[in-house]
């Protein structure tokens, strides 16, 4: 055999060895989905969306959680989008470089790393304590809203990078000062990944629990939230609570937290959905 | 070449110095252009010549670490002056790029962009000055029933011309050009060429160009730039057939560059 063969094999080992790999990934989430929906399917129906929770996990449902976590997801996406948004735009366009801007790029850096539950223990402490919202919807909203600020922020600028320079000075050129330029010109022009990567921070936040157990929501609840200061459950807690209960004559709970789960999931995979689409949709649109 | 009254001076740099941080860029400039003429800056790439003409609607402001010494007087004033407020400025001397860089919306809405800035909202005043300005770039009959397609869709050289009509939209008095024509196919040049020979009789032109043959073509004047000193300048004819300096005439002649 000469070098050239064993070369060839070499190449050829590794490329299955990467399929390998990337198939075994894909094959752990697809026995844990089928395994979900086999278990869960046949309870996901308008009376499960529709129902209270209760101690007979037959009649028991996801309604609060479910309104809970449009509650939640709504009211996070009007405090973090501003003022995510507002932030990217100053570091991008406005921030000069200087120390300041440096140390607090690399503060939002580590901001985005930092563990959900350490966000949990500042909520508890700003939202709910010092500022007396509770354990209610809005310390809920304020907090996971803190928690996607670094990923809105990140995506914001690397959306607002792609617009190319020459498109803001075209606008300078014409006697655009710089607020003209970035609403006329960089916003439209970036709007796409903007909205793109709000969408994902948005899917991310809808499935985190850590932080919201710390502030003290709740996980039993059998009424619906009527304002942002209301107590409030969401579709993870629910799950969470259920998945530890033991099995009961009156039906098993692993259905219901199964069927919890599908209904969690198309909720991501519909909001990730969307952000593929307007992605594709403006990558096709735009075009330098 | 004519020596000018001050009336006669639209554009001038007196003793003009600038620096990159630590980089000179241009050393000591003096230059008078006259109105209604179209001026050509020439040189080999990095002389400065596009530095030069970007002071002139003080473009630079935005490169980190530019700096100036002596002035730019455009119409008697020195644009420099804190008072002066540049998007005042830009409105009076207009820009053209080196590559066609139209924003990404219709046709209509690019050449319109000016006016809405300055919050003008009569709309009959708006389609009048598209059609106006469409019709001075000579796009008007490419794009008269496409003015709402995206402004992308259009040739390079159509967006060239879009490019003119948005500045024109502003009616500036001086037009400064990038190598307008560098990104361009040959049909698409000659025709931003006999564009800048109509456009003498209502604005005063500045144009950089690489391109000798469109320097002798197109211009009044010729400013001949290298490694940041003004070498010569005079009316176009003398620096093609007589130049008096040796470097400009090794320039000419193709001998560097």
């Amino acid at each position: 055999m000469t070098n050239a063969d064993k070369n060839r094999i070499k190449d050829k080992m590794f490329g299955y060895f990467g399929m390998a790999c990337t198939f075994f990934g894909i094959f752990m989430l697809l026995i844990f989905l089928s395994d979900i929906v086999i278990s869960g399917w046949q309870k996901v129906d308008f009376d499960f969306l529709s129902s209270f929770p209760s101690s007979r996990p037959k009649k028991a449902g996801i309604y609060p959680a479910l309104i809970g976590t449009l509650w939640i997801l709504g009211l996070t996406a009007i405090i973090a989008l501003p003022i995510g948004i507002a932030a990217g735009v100053y570091f991008e366009e406005y921030a000069k470089k200087s120390k300041m801007a440096n140390f607090l790029e690399i503060n939002l850096a580590n901001l985005a790393g930092v563990p959900s539950i350490i966000y949990g223990l500042l909520g508890l402490q700003i939202f709910v304590r010092t500022l007396n919202f509770g354990t209610s919807i809005l310390s809920g909203a304020c907090t996971l809203a803190l928690l996607i600020l670094p990923i809105i922020i990140v995506s914001t600028r690397e959306a607002l990078k792609a617009v190319p320079d020459s498109i803001r000075q075209a606008s300078y050129g014409m006697g655009a000062n710089t607020w003209q330029t970035i609403w006329h010109q960089v916003l439209p022009a970036s709007s796409g990944g903007i909205i793109t990567g709000i969408i994902l921070a948005i899917s991310r936040a809808i499935g985190e629990t850590a932080p919201l157990i710390v502030i003290g929501a709740a996980t039993y609840i059998t009424y619906i939230p009527e304002d942002a200061m209301s107590n409030f459950t969401v579709l993870p807690m629910q799950i969470y609570d259920w998945v530890g209960m033991p099995e009961t004559p009156d039906g098993d709970y692993k259905t219901i937290s199964s069927a919890g789960i599908i209904v969690l999931l198309m909720i991501t995979f519909l909001l990730n959905g969307i952000a593929v689409f307007l992605r594709n949709r403006w990558q096709k649109k735009v075009k330098w | 070449m004519e020596k000018l009254s001050i009336k006669e001076k639209k554009l001038e740099a007196i003793n003009l110095d600038v620096y990159y941080g630590q980089k000179q860029v241009l050393k000591n400039v003096n230059i008078a252009i006259k109105a209604n003429t179209v001026t050509a800056f020439i040189g080999p790439s990095g002389c400065g010549k596009s530095t030069f003409l970007r002071t002139f609607n003080r473009m630079n402001d935005y490169v980190e670490g530019f700096r100036k010494e002596g002035d730019i007087i455009i119409d008697g004033k020195d644009i420099y002056q804190k008072m002066v407020r540049v998007e005042e400025l830009r409105k009076k001397v207009g820009m053209v790029f080196q590559k066609p860089n139209p924003f990404p919306k219709t046709i209509f809405e690019n050449v319109a962009y000016g006016l809405k800035i300055q919050g003008i909202k009569n709309k009959k005043l708006i389609e009048e000055t598209v059609e106006k300005s469409l019709k001075q770039s000579a796009l008007w009959d490419e794009v008269k029933d496409d003015l709402k397609k995206s402004a992308l869709s259009l040739s390079g050289g159509q967006q060239q011309r879009l490019c003119i009509a948005r500045a024109l939209a502003l009616e500036p008095s001086i037009l400064l050009m990038d190598e307008p024509a560098s990104a361009l196919d040959p049909i698409s040049t000659s025709k931003i060429e006999d564009l800048i020979w109509e456009l003498k009789e209502k604005y005063t032109i500045v144009i950089v160009t690489h391109n000798m043959q469109q320097a002798g073509r197109i211009s009044d004047n010729t400013a001949f730039f290298y490694m940041g000193d003004l070498v010569e300048y005079d009316e176009t004819k003398t620096i093609f057939t007589n130049p008096k300096q040796e470097r400009t005439q090794n320039y000419i002649t193709g001998r560097f560059g």
